[in-house]
């Protein structure tokens, strides 16, 4: 009982403070909002170690297991322990683990960023791929946004200019009109949805995120 | 002389900055000539003998926000602003001393409390009309959710894993909140059909809540001892780290069916399009506007922002969940007429005011400054 009734409470009340700071600058609640989003920060900081836990548990098994693919978990081990003491010492050395010329940076920018470099480069072929799905022309729908794609696409680079003067301003228009409309739809449906899930919580009546 | 009757014109005002906690002034000036080249503010208060630099004003809109962290509410604040001209600077002294105070309430967000007021109040409205008549509450079809029990069902009779990939924003997201309540449906059908899941997390404290959700999905499907908390995994607080580790497991695992729930960025068409290469029937959810155009490109059925959002109503069916539903629908059709109502009077107001007649259009524009 008191399992669900305390965090009801807890987010009834959080809530309904949280609202009243919204429309109220006056200390202390002006600064209430802030305020949370540091504790969230420290709760934030300790359940990092619940996951740091979960992950290395998990590639343990996979190596215990011999699991598919159980090497990556060594180059797992080797990255997570690399960055640890790399990180813990540059903080000592330098007061920040960030700073440059430590050797925490220098495996940060030689190996973390083109690694996320590369995978963020795979999106240029996977944009390829679901473009030529997408746009087959399998029905009249289907046949539109081909279309569309096609001026769009064409409209933006200067071949389209060269074929047609007023393709630039097809493809503004088709962007600015066409598109934004239903796209603010969109966004008032999500913010009134939102608005709608956030009065459930604090009324206790969405309750599915207690389990 | 006429430099002197010129710059004599100029007047700096200081004022408590409205709508704030206190600890501000705003300083104004006001009839500066064009030519001035900048403007540099000064502060002193009492029992100060000279003024020290306070900052920089803008020469846009003459006016200067001093927020520096010395600033007392209830203290005086004297100030003068220096103009720099081509050939001259000139001071001047505000008329009167600013004080700051901090405000009980921000008037800038009337609109939002008015808005606020309705929307609730049609909310609460219907929960409470839904609880009266709860057979008279009509939800469409989203065929997403009800393709969940289709995806996992397929999965099991492949022999393959279940897939629930979280997105990229903290519990405070409603889109992730809304992922949990997905979540606790996939995770209860797999508890039935006895079919592995696995549920990759970008958030350790999003990784805590899946773990409880899916412990209790497990406990209401009847299967307890089937539930494996190591199977609701954290991978990494990066972005293409995660996209790495969740494209690598897909690979590897070749699940049969993919859940992609929540807020995704860049990397959400690398997930989909992977999940597609592997031959999984693929479910994503997102608030992300952007995102939404390659979730439905790659993906087989797609949970387009408030579908998502209003999950856990369709799935649970529970009337007061439907009310709130239907509630927000009629804080949209008043949005619409807000909507409405400002087009016609813009509209109607540019036509007449080129016609000579703007009283119109200043209502128009006195409406769209009070939001």
């Amino acid at each position: 009982m008191l399992k669900k009734q305390i965090p009801l409470a807890i987010t009834f009340i959080t809530g309904v403070i949280i609202v009243i700071t919204f429309f109220i600058p006056h200390p202390p609640f002006g600064r209430l909002q802030q305020d949370a989003l540091t504790w969230y920060s420290v709760i934030f900081g300790f359940t990092m170690l619940l996951g740091v836990d979960s992950l290395v548990r998990f590639h343990y098994r996979k190596l215990r297991r011999r699991e598919k693919g159980w090497w990556f978990s060594i180059i797992f081990y080797g990255g997570f322990l690399l960055s640890f003491i790399t990180g813990v010492v540059s903080e000592v050395r330098f007061g920040d683990a960030f700073k440059i010329g430590s050797s925490f940076m220098y495996f940060y920018n030689t190996i973390l960023i083109p690694l996320q470099s590369t995978m963020f480069a795979l999106l240029a072929f996977f944009i390829a791929s679901a473009s030529y799905r997408a746009f087959r022309a399998r029905n009249i729908d289907a046949t539109f946004l081909l279309v569309t794609a096609v001026i769009v696409m064409l409209g933006r680079v200067p071949v389209g200019y060269m074929l047609w003067h007023k393709l630039p301003n097809l493809t503004s228009w088709i962007l600015n009109v066409l598109q934004l409309g239903p796209m603010r739809g969109i966004m008032i449906g999500i913010a009134l949805g939102t608005v709608a899930m956030s009065l459930r919580l604090i009324l206790g009546i969405e309750r599915t995120y207690l389990s | 002389m006429i430099l002197f009757i010129l710059f004599s014109t100029i007047t700096v005002k200081a004022f408590d900055t409205p709508n704030d906690g206190g600890g501000s002034i705003t300083i104004k000036a006001y009839n500066v000539p064009e030519t001035v080249k900048k403007a540099l503010v000064y502060r002193k208060t009492e029992g100060d003998t000279t003024y020290t630099f306070a900052g920089v004003m803008s020469i846009l809109s003459y006016r200067y926000v001093d927020a520096n962290s010395t600033i007392k509410n209830g203290k005086p604040y004297y100030y003068r602003v220096d103009f720099y001209f081509p050939d001259t600077v000139i001071s001047v002294e505000s008329d009167s001393p600013g004080i700051a105070y901090a405000q009980w309430y921000d008037k800038t967000k009337t609109s939002s409390l008015i808005f606020l007021i309705v929307f609730s109040t049609l909310v609460l409205v219907f929960i409470q009309l839904a609880k009266k008549d709860p057979e008279g509450l009509y939800i469409r079809k989203i065929p997403a959710l009800d393709a969940i029990d289709e995806a996992v069902g397929r999965s099991t009779e492949l022999g393959k894993p279940t897939f629930f990939v979280h997105g990229l924003l903290g519990i405070t997201d409603a889109g992730t909140l809304a992922a949990l309540t997905i979540l606790r449906r996939v995770a209860k059908k797999v508890a039935e059909y006895d079919t592995p899941i696995l549920v990759t997390n970008f958030d350790p404290i999003v990784m805590t809540a899946s773990q409880e959700t899916v412990k209790q999905a497990y406990t209401e499907a009847g299967r307890p001892d089937a539930y494996n908390e190591k199977n609701i995994i954290y991978l990494t607080y990066e972005q293409f780290g995660y996209t790495a580790g969740v494209d690598g497991l897909m690979v590897r695992e070749k699940p049969g069916a993919i859940f992609l729930q929540g807020y995704f960025f860049a990397e959400s068409l690398i997930l989909a399009e992977t999940g597609h290469s592997v031959g999984a029937i693929q479910i994503a959810g997102t608030t992300a506007k952007e995102q939404l155009p390659f979730f439905v490109a790659a993906c087989d059925y797609v949970l387009i922002g408030e579908e998502m959002l209003a999950a856990s109503s369709y799935i649970g069916r529970e009337p007061v969940m439907l009310g709130s539903v239907k509630g927000a629908d009629w804080g949209k059709a008043f949005l619409m007429g807000v909507i409405g109502i400002g087009v016609v009077l813009g509209t109607v107001g540019a036509i007449l005011q080129s016609a000579g007649n703007g009283a119109l259009m200043n209502v128009f524009e006195k409406i769209l400054a009070f939001f």
